[in-house]
């Protein structure tokens, strides 16, 4: 066992903190964020508007206080980032009469409170349904191993998790296993986003572990097609400063293009086999993502020939007699839609922090770890500290 | 973040240990009657305070004696004697899965909680402990053995044994294994209470924080890693002894951050006395194992239950010396000065990353497996 006295990033134990000190070095973050103001200033309107799309990279910047770093002539902006959070209502309400009806639901931990039209999954789980927790995939077919009762695994989230979704579905699942797929595809919400009334954005930092499975190449299109630069980039503290200071770069410059800054990890291709599993299980279809549009391809869905895992295919879902519950009158002044198209901060809505806490969430922005109200109601937005 | 709907204060019940009465602070969002009891009820944080403030607590008559009591959601109770020194009272039932965990188990769990729930009060030599059990038909006697044994251990590490008990069986299905309650008596000369912090004060920490809630969780998760995580459990009315020989009454304010953790625990601390503290990151003692798991369950070491540790506030004089004293002792060997505190934003925590501040903030309802 070390001693720690005051030594930056004190860990007890050796393993690992070297890396701790490559990627979270505070004299490095300093000098990184020096040299993105001098890039900010050389632009010639103020604020420079970037936003990144990814619940990890807010995560990130919040966690390690990185805003307090950056100049004021900087917004950086939290898009449609947090798959949980874009989750709709019609989604939600499946898996609540699933678990009314007396089936098992399996999901990730932030799903448990997303709001549907009558409560969310925490509150049926709260009036005697059953609903495990559990952090992949793959422990959800366990869960349903270890039982003859059905199991369905309400999955969500992008690329990455959709990945793991699909592997599992791959592998000769039991049964008694299905998927409920809520999950999400990020490219086509982009476009929405880029062609928003009212947008500003000029730059986007794309999501380091999406682009593991998908490659930076994806992204090319998108450049051309609306002249934004894409910089990919990781998620430790000096990964995203990096990130940044090439975004700001690209955009001083009026260049256009995809830049990998997340080199250790991401190739342009991609992971082949990921993305050949991936959409050998899955197809996209349009579907409203919530407080965002209709994202034409934006939802991922089983293919025909996993009908048999398909939880919507399996069972009869009625969902209509949840629709007696009117929807609380706050949703109609939840923000959240214009917060996860970055044309509003949590700031602006007057339910932030007064009715809408992570206890008691209005949007689905406070519910997950993901989403933007709820990291800055957790470590302060933009805090004057 | 001003809460505004259903706001309550109480300030019933005896003056404090510095003589003023002083309201307790509440800030409360009430639910209706509908409301159903939920596990972040118990998790903690502030729906779990809101719960005990508005319902639990509530209504009580007055004490008789001039004291601490239940208004003060301290640790503990302290009651005036007529000598003029303190009778303080705790207690606390444990329920913990699973039973048996790396680095402890239920029984430890009992005696230790109260014995350190007691020290945080000042009380560091318990006079007894009471021991409750509630067990499930059909629960394995060697098992019940086992735990006792190491509530005898743990009893023998804190210098104290149980005086009285109960004991209740429960038809299978009706209670989850096993469920012990202890309380502790103490006397104390002195209290220490949870709210004495001023602008200036130091905050340190007796040890490394989130090892048992991180433990118990890597345990369900089957998380490994390559040095072992085990829970910090352990009686601490020793170490706490020894750093109040050391700072006396420049020693303001105690606390154990148990559930909730370390953000919870300051968070009282911070609130009830009217102050912010800011804390700096890079000074805060986190194992290695326990970080990378955190990270990996997507949880903050600051919300992580300890079971072992405890969090001092001490007048800025006294601070090294109470800091030498923790580490001469073996619980305290990783003992630390981890922030301060200060007048602007009171009852919030800062926390200074290194790179940037940013605010800390209680844990809320996080979807947590009960630890302990």
């Amino acid at each position: 066992m070390s001693a720690l006295d005051g030594r930056p990033g004190a860990a007890v134990g050796v393993a690992g903190e070297a890396a701790e000190l490559r990627f979270r070095d505070p004299a490095r973050a300093r000098e990184l964020a020096g040299a993105i103001a001098r890039v900010t200033e050389q632009v010639d309107h103020a604020p420079v508007s970037i936003m990144h799309v990814c619940g990890s990279h807010e995560q990130s910047i919040a966690k390690f206080g990185l805003r307090t770093l950056l100049p004021k002539g900087l917004d950086v902006i939290m898009g449609p980032g947090c798959p949980v959070c874009v989750t709709d209502v019609p989604e939600v309400d499946e898996a609540v009469a699933l678990a009314q009806d007396g089936i098992r639901i399996a999901s990730y931990g932030d799903m448990l409170k997303v709001p549907g039209s009558a409560g969310s999954l925490s509150d049926a789980q709260a009036k005697g349904a059953r609903v495990d927790v559990v952090y992949s995939a793959a422990q959800a077919v366990e869960l349903a191993r270890d039982t003859d009762e059905d199991v369905v695994f309400f999955a969500s989230g992008f690329e990455t998790t959709a990945v793991a979704t699909a592997a599992v579905v791959l592998a000769d699942p039991p049964p008694n296993f299905s998927v409920l797929s809520a999950h999400k595809y990020i490219p086509p919400v982009m476009e929405i986003v880029a062609e928003m009334p009212g947008a500003r954005v000029e730059g986007f930092l794309a999501a380091g572990h999406a682009a593991t499975i998908t490659g930076s190449a994806i992204f090319e299109r998108f450049v051309e097609r609306h002249g934004l630069p894409v910089v990919v980039a990781g998620f430790e503290p000096l990964d995203i400063l990096a990130g940044l200071l090439r975004l700001t770069e690209l955009v001083r410059d009026g260049e256009a293009r995809v830049v990998n800054a997340f080199p250790r990890c991401v190739t342009p291709e991609g992971n082949r086999n990921a993305q050949e599993q991936m959409w050998r299980v899955f197809r996209t279809t349009g579907g409203r993502w919530r407080g965002i549009a209709h994202v034409p391809n934006g939802n991922l869905r089983l293919r025909d020939e996993f009908a048999h895992v398909d939880a919507r295919r399996r069972f009869d879902i009625d969902v209509r007699r949840l629709w007696d519950h009117a929807p609380s009158q706050l949703t109609q002044v939840c923000l959240c839609g214009d917060i996860m198209a970055g044309i509003a901060s949590p700031m602006d809505c007057p339910l932030f922090g007064k009715e809408c806490v992570p206890d008691t969430p209005v949007g689905a922005c406070m519910v997950s770890t993901e989403g933007t109200c709820r990291i800055w109601h957790m470590y302060g937005g933009h805090p004057d500290l | 973040m001003e809460r505004k709907s259903g706001e309550t204060t109480v300030t019933r019940g005896g003056p404090d240990s510095d003589g003023a009465p002083r309201p307790s602070r509440i800030r409360a969002r009430s639910a209706g009657p509908d409301e159903l009891i939920t596990l972040k009820h118990g998790a903690g944080g502030v729906p779990m305070r809101l719960l005990i403030e508005e319902t639990l607590a509530a209504g009580y008559p007055e004490r008789p004696v001039e004291g601490r009591g239940v208004e003060a959601m301290d640790d503990g109770a302290a009651l005036r004697l007529p000598d003029g020194s303190w009778l303080v009272v705790t207690t606390d039932s444990h329920v913990v899965h699973p039973i048996r965990f790396p680095g402890g188990d239920i029984g430890r769990l009992a005696v230790a909680g109260t014995v350190n729930d007691l020290a945080m009060m000042g009380a560091t030599e318990p006079l007894g402990l009471t021991c409750a059990v509630v067990v499930e038909e059909g629960f394995r006697r060697i098992e019940l053995e086992a735990i006792q044994a190491s509530m005898l251990e743990a009893c023998r590490e804190a210098g104290t044994t149980v005086i009285t008990g109960d004991t209740k069986v429960m038809g299978r299905g009706e209670v989850d294994g096993l469920v012990i309650n202890t309380a502790g008596v103490a006397l104390a000369s002195r209290i220490v209470t949870d709210d004495g912090l001023r602008p200036g004060d130091r905050i340190l920490v007796t040890g490394t924080v989130g090892d048992h809630g991180i433990a118990l969780m890597a345990r369900r998760h089957e998380l490994e890693f390559e040095e072992e995580l085990l829970s910090d459990v352990a009686p601490i009315n020793a170490l706490v002894r020894g750093a109040l020989a050391a700072g006396g009454d420049r020693i303001v304010a105690m606390k154990d951050p148990t559930r909730g953790g370390v953000a919870s625990a300051l968070h009282e601390m911070a609130e009830k006395s009217g102050v912010s503290i800011v804390i700096e990151e890079p000074t805060v003692p986190v194992r290695h194992a326990v970080r990378a798991a955190a990270e990996m369950l997507g949880l903050d070491p600051f919300h992580i239950a300890n079971e072992g540790k405890a969090l001092l506030g001490v007048r800025p004089d006294r601070a090294e010396a109470v800091l030498a004293a923790l580490r001469a002792h073996p619980l305290g060997s990783e003992a630390a000065i981890i922030g301060t505190c200060a007048a602007d934003h009171p009852g919030r925590l800062v926390l200074d990353t290194g790179l940037g501040r940013r605010l800390l903030t209680e844990p809320v309802g996080e979807p947590l497996p009960r630890i302990c």
